[in-house]
């Protein structure tokens, strides 16, 4: 393999290109990224750096010194591939041909409909959102967050520890629902009510107000929530359109084995544009966490220097953690696959505790707040026992 | 020389924070050998000794980077720089540290107690 070519140049981009350096790879390298900047770290910018106590330079990804003998094509995008000459077409017109393409495009932050012409109403995924919701922040005095996912759930946490009145408005019936089952989020729920965030639950947004700039937010039963900032933080969509037509199996995302691998040989994908096959669980899924990017990073660079022949080790239980307030959140596992959940350890009314989801006798989920001593004893025995579901 | 533990209460696989400034942490591992390095992990206030040991490598139990307890270095972001390694000294059977005279690698907003 002469030449390959890493399209997407953020976390799983970056670690990817430095798996196959690391497993001997010393052809050509060529990283492609769509953003201007070099490789960052993505979780703290609805956190530490949306409340400004770290800095641009502290989310860089690369080491200091560190040389990965690479061509940075930084500012371009992908706009279509060629699979068969093996070509990636770029938006400044040129192409790279490549022997191996690794597809690392990510996701973007899904939008309200009409959303866009309303100034003062934000998504947040890249730095250069990160920054422009910084900056309204400063001069906002209400803000309302459309979503309680992760962004959203971060958001509100921290736009309320820099002092702004904030409004939580959210489809379920509680923060992080989705993924912590309704029971726990409810501690979750509680804990932005006790910080003075208010909560707008089962609710869903019909409108955004305003005459160039937003106003508020109207909801379906009629309720009008004022605003001078809105966030939006509905989930992303995986960034393949560029791959239409190329012939690349897609689905929710590249779809790909268990491997990385796609329906094309030579070409495979990574991070949260891919829908790997889950051997455990059956089906193709995209697991959009950090740590997941960072566990499939060694398995598709084998993937692809071995021609598909590698033997990826099996995927471990998801990981992931966000910190709202002053508050650890950490969680491994599928709650969805629980038919009962325990509190552990602590308290929930202390916002310290640890719960165990199980199947049967079976624990299939952990769920760790301001626990991580213990958190991480748990996350050991998940993600060494045998072969489980999840 | 800091005493942190006599030997017979750190057993095999376990970790101790000691409270110094910054706070080290001591590891027993399984191989029997004992490690100290910087308990803070250099990316964010996180306390290393509640990480997960395995072999010579601390993994930190929030974001999974991994440090070698020989030298120091760091596997993989997000953390990016290296913890210091401190120097081990068993007598009569209890652990001590001889703690690095080099600067520490502490993470944004975590600041030395002395210059707080």
């Amino acid at each position: 393999m002469n030449t390959v070519c890493v399209v997407g140049a953020s976390l799983a981009g970056l670690l990817t290109a430095r798996a196959l350096r690391g497993q001997g790879y010393t052809g050509r390298l060529v990283l492609v990224g769509e953003e201007p900047h070099r490789p960052y770290d993505r979780p703290p910018l609805s956190k530490d750096f949306l409340k400004g106590a770290i800095g641009e330079a502290d989310l860089a990804l690369e080491g200091d010194g560190e040389e990965l003998d690479a061509e940075w094509r930084l500012g371009v995008a992908a706009t279509a591939l060629d699979p068969v000459a093996r070509r990636v077409i770029l938006s400044d017109g040129t192409s790279v041909k490549a022997d191996g393409i690794v597809i690392a495009t990510g996701a973007s932050a899904r939008e309200l409909p009409g959303a866009r012409s309303l100034a003062g109403v934000h998504t947040l995924r890249t730095l250069d959102d990160a920054r422009a919701l910084r900056g309204d922040l400063e001069r906002a005095g209400r803000v309302v967050v459309i979503g309680g996912g992760f962004i959203g759930a971060e958001v509100a946490a921290t736009a309320r520890d820099l002092g702004l009145e904030v409004t939580l408005v959210e489809s379920g019936s509680a923060p992080l629902a989705g993924v912590l089952g309704a029971a726990m989020a409810e501690t979750i729920a509680t804990l932005h009510e006790r910080r003075g965030v208010r909560l707008v639950r089962g609710a869903y947004v019909t409108e955004l107000t305003g005459d160039g700039r937003v106003d508020g937010v109207r909801l379906a039963d009629g309720t009008h929530l004022p605003a001078d900032v809105v966030v939006v933080g509905i989930g992303a969509t995986p960034n393949i359109a560029w791959l239409e037509g190329s012939g690349l199996e897609l689905g929710d995302g590249v779809v790909c084995d268990e491997g990385g691998g796609t329906s094309v040989p030579g070409i495979v994908a990574v991070g949260d544009c891919a829908a790997w096959f889950d051997p455990a669980q059956g089906g193709h899924r995209r697991i959009e966490h950090w740590t997941g990017a960072r566990q499939r990073a060694a398995v598709v660079a084998a993937t692809l220097l071995s021609g598909g022949t590698a033997r990826p080790e099996p995927a471990r239980p998801a990981y992931f953690w966000s910190d709202q307030f002053d508050i650890k959140i950490q969680f491994i596992g599928h709650a969805r696959d629980a038919d009962s959940v325990t509190v552990e350890e602590g308290d929930p009314a202390d916002h310290s505790f640890l719960a165990v989801y199980r199947q049967g006798e079976r624990p299939v989920a952990v769920l760790g707040v301001n626990q991580v001593r213990l958190f991480t004893r748990w996350r050991r025995h998940l993600e060494t026992a045998p072969v489980q579901a999840g | 020389m800091i005493p942190a533990c006599p030997l017979a209460s750190l057993p095999r696989g376990e970790a101790l924070r000691v409270e110094a400034d910054p706070p080290i942490a001591v590891f027993h591992t399984e191989d029997g050998e004992i490690f100290a390095i910087d308990d803070t992990c250099t990316h964010q206030d996180a306390s290393l000794a509640d990480g997960w040991l395995e072999g010579c490598e601390i993994e930190c139990p929030l974001h999974a980077s991994r440090f070698d307890l020989r030298t120091g270095q760091v596997d993989a972001p997000p953390a990016k720089r290296p913890v210091r390694t401190h120097q081990v000294v068993v007598e009569d059977d209890v652990i001590y540290v001889v703690p690095s005279d080099e600067e520490p690698n502490l993470p944004p907003g975590v600041t030395l107690k002395g210059q707080a």
